[in-house]
């Protein structure tokens, strides 16, 4: 009894948190825009009693993931989507891997002040660091006055409202996401592994390419795929710091909920979007477990 | 023609594969070694033993390169070793930790340095199946370091690290992980394997069984310097200092003054007790301090006084210790001292005519124990 109890409670979390608001997003996808508060029909009237409950379900349908498919913004806006994350998570990656490889390797007694170093950010708002970074990036910004004090450069560089300004901003916000995991499986590296390595006849290089990387694959998968799977939806950074050229599904669903009123398209989009981060979910799944099957 | 022993630190005209000069390690404001010369001859065993901290993992990490000498000079087959990294090195090692890589299976660990050196395919097949067949790991090559016991993974790091025939092999305690009969297992295993395979090894243990029953020589080490080198029956029966003889196995250390008498000394030692008689070729001035160091299992115990023993003490027993094969009797003398006095059961336990509180006597020859200077 109390077993079930402690599964329970999880659960009924679940329940409640995840899979009723999932429920009525995906019952409003299936509905009809309406001029009307809540602007979407029909409505569950449980005083017309079964009767009500068959007109409910009559007035269900899949017009709206029918119209995803015949606006070729949206197709166009995932495969952007999918892109740029892809894209972005492999620069996290190329940043996030050397950080994490010094730490690692960082005296004892330092490594918990460059963990706090990583983690320090997330104490000011996300919110108010993707604003500063528009003061950053600006034609008038810090980066463009330095560049032009130092002689680089001649002319302001357009990098706001660029797809440029969009990696930097989800390299800049997600790599912590990149660092941690990798730094957690090279921490736990035995050094004398390098060691054995070299005295079999491998350089430093060598030894790095064949025993290091190997060893932090988990890591390096969990971060990447911590980095992905927020990226793919991501709206605050595209909309603040990318252009009206910056096609991403994140921005797309906004506009449809907050823009156009669209509620049933605007869910429509997000039950695809939740569909399409299932497989990349479902193998970071695996890994982890795979990870603690390896460990225990 | 008679065997001949080997011995080749005997021999002048035998050039040593090993020669440490004058080396000092330091880190920082410690010594790890300090000024330390020593040879190792091809085809030794060879025994680093003393106490944690006592320079002889240093000594060894720098015979791999992972270590450089802060002063002084390591020959390896004549080749002065200075700026010679790891990975370029005749020698290879086997880690305390073993350090098997967890994501390479058995085949793949044992074949890594081999791939290194870019040996051919097939050559590669043809080692590491007989290193493979060496260590009797054959049923094991597919299996990954984390399937397999303790035992086998033990002989993987060894398989591994002979894989590439090197001319010196090191041995970071290699037995520490291993429970007590598996290691025992595995002593003679290693020197079966050291005898086929004829490579030099040098291990580093403070386990003095484990050194004295694989080594051909053992150095015995105590802060940063190797106290006496010799064979384990040389250290065992002629420990050349208070130190070795108190480190390797049991031993009654009695201090008193030399007096020469008829070819030896006479060692006063305690008020009102009899002068104890050591026949010795070495030279002490009259009334000088030194140590007498004599092992219990040389110490005879008795209830009767023995008629003819050159030596012999009368004592009470306070403490039988019961090891089974033997028993240690701990005998108190007149004058406090303890003595310990070890004897073989070769009677039933119930036969035993010793026991707690008798009065008995200890007796021993005059060459039994060893006259240290201390």
């Amino acid at each position: 009894m109390r077993r079930w109890l402690l599964i329970g409670i999880p659960y009924l979390w679940l329940l409640a948190l995840f899979l009723v608001p999932f429920l009525i997003v995906l019952k409003i996808s299936l509905s009809d825009v309406a001029l009307a508060r809540p602007p979407y029909l029909p409505q569950l009237d449980l005083s017309a009693g079964w009767e009500g409950i068959k007109t409910f379900f009559a007035g269900l349908d899949f017009d709206n993931f029918v119209f995803l498919t015949t606006d070729d913004l949206y197709w166009r806006a995932y495969i952007s989507s999918v892109q740029i994350a892809g894209l972005a998570t492999l620069f996290t990656l190329l940043v996030g891997y050397p950080i994490a490889y010094g730490m690692a390797m960082a005296p004892d007694h330092w490594r918990p002040t460059l963990m706090l170093l990583v983690i320090l950010p997330f104490w000011t708002s996300f919110l108010i660091r993707v604003y500063s970074w528009m003061g950053i990036l600006s034609s008038e910004g810090l980066l463009n006055q330095f560049l032009l004090w130092i002689g680089l450069i001649d002319q302001p560089l357009t990098i706001l409202n660029t797809n440029v300004a969009v990696y930097i901003g989800i390299v800049y916000t997600y790599l912590p996401f990149m660092i941690l995991p990798i730094y957690a499986t090279l921490e736990k590296m035995d050094g004398a592994l390098l060691e054995a390595a070299e005295d079999l006849g491998c350089s430093r290089l060598t030894a790095f390419w064949l025993i290091t990387i190997p060893l932090s694959k988990q890591g390096i998968i969990a971060g990447c795929f911590l980095v992905f799977i927020p990226t793919i939806g991501e709206f605050v950074i595209p909309s603040l710091l990318g252009g009206s050229g910056t096609l991403m599904i994140g921005k797309i669903l906004w506009e449809e909920f907050f823009n156009n009123r669209d509620w049933p398209v605007a869910s429509a989009v997000a039950v695809v979007l939740l569909l399409i981060l299932i497989v990349p979910i479902i193998l970071f799944q695996r890994n982890e477990q795979k990870q603690r099957e390896r460990e225990g | 023609m008679a065997p001949t022993v080997f011995s080749p630190w005997d021999d002048p005209e035998e050039k040593p594969l090993i020669q440490f000069t004058g080396v000092t390690k330091r880190f920082g404001e410690f010594t790890a070694i300090d000024n330390l010369s020593q040879d190792i001859y091809a085809r030794e065993f060879f025994a680093l033993l003393g106490p944690s901290g006592c320079g002889k993992t240093t000594m060894m990490r720098m015979l791999a390169g992972f270590e450089t000498p802060s002063e002084g000079q390591i020959l390896i087959g004549g080749q002065d070793m200075a700026g010679i990294p790891p990975n370029k090195r005749p020698v290879n090692m086997m880690f305390q930790s073993y350090a098997l890589f967890p994501h390479l299976s058995v085949w793949e660990n044992i074949a890594f340095g081999l791939k290194r050196e870019g040996t051919a395919k097939d050559q590669i097949e043809v080692r590491v199946s007989e290193m493979l067949r060496l260590t009797r790991l054959d049923r094991f090559a597919k299996r990954k370091p984390h399937q397999i016991s303790g035992g086998q993974r033990q002989r993987v790091a060894l398989a591994r690290s002979l894989a590439k025939a090197p001319k010196l092999l090191l041995l970071d305690e290699p037995l520490g992980a291993l429970d007590a009969k598996l290691r025992e297992e595995t002593q003679f295993e290693l020197m079966d394997i050291q005898e086929k395979t004829g490579t030099t090894f040098v291990i580093v243990t403070h386990d003095q069984e484990e050194a004295m029953t694989v080594a051909s020589r053992v150095a015995v080490m105590d802060e940063g310097r190797i106290m006496q080198v010799a064979t384990p029956a040389v250290i065992y029966e002629q420990p050349s200092s208070v130190y070795v003889a108190d480190f390797i196995g049991d031993v009654n250390i009695i201090e008193g003054a030399a007096n020469p008498g008829d070819d030896g000394y006479d060692i006063t030692w305690a008020e009102g007790q009899p002068k104890l008689h050591v026949k010795t070729e070495k030279s002490f001035a009259p009334g000088q301090k030194c140590f007498l160091a004599m092992r219990p299992e040389k110490v005879v115990i008795s209830a009767e006084e023995p008629a003819d023993a050159p030596n012999r003490v009368q004592g009470q027993i306070i403490d039988i210790a019961y090891l089974g094969n033997l028993s240690t009797y701990h005998v108190q003398l007149a004058d406090g001292t303890m003595m310990k006095a070890q004897i073989a059961n070769t009677r039933r336990l119930s036969r035993r005519s010793l026991t707690w509180e008798d009065r008995v006597w200890l007796s021993w020859t005059d060459t039994a124990p060893v006259l240290l200077e201390g």
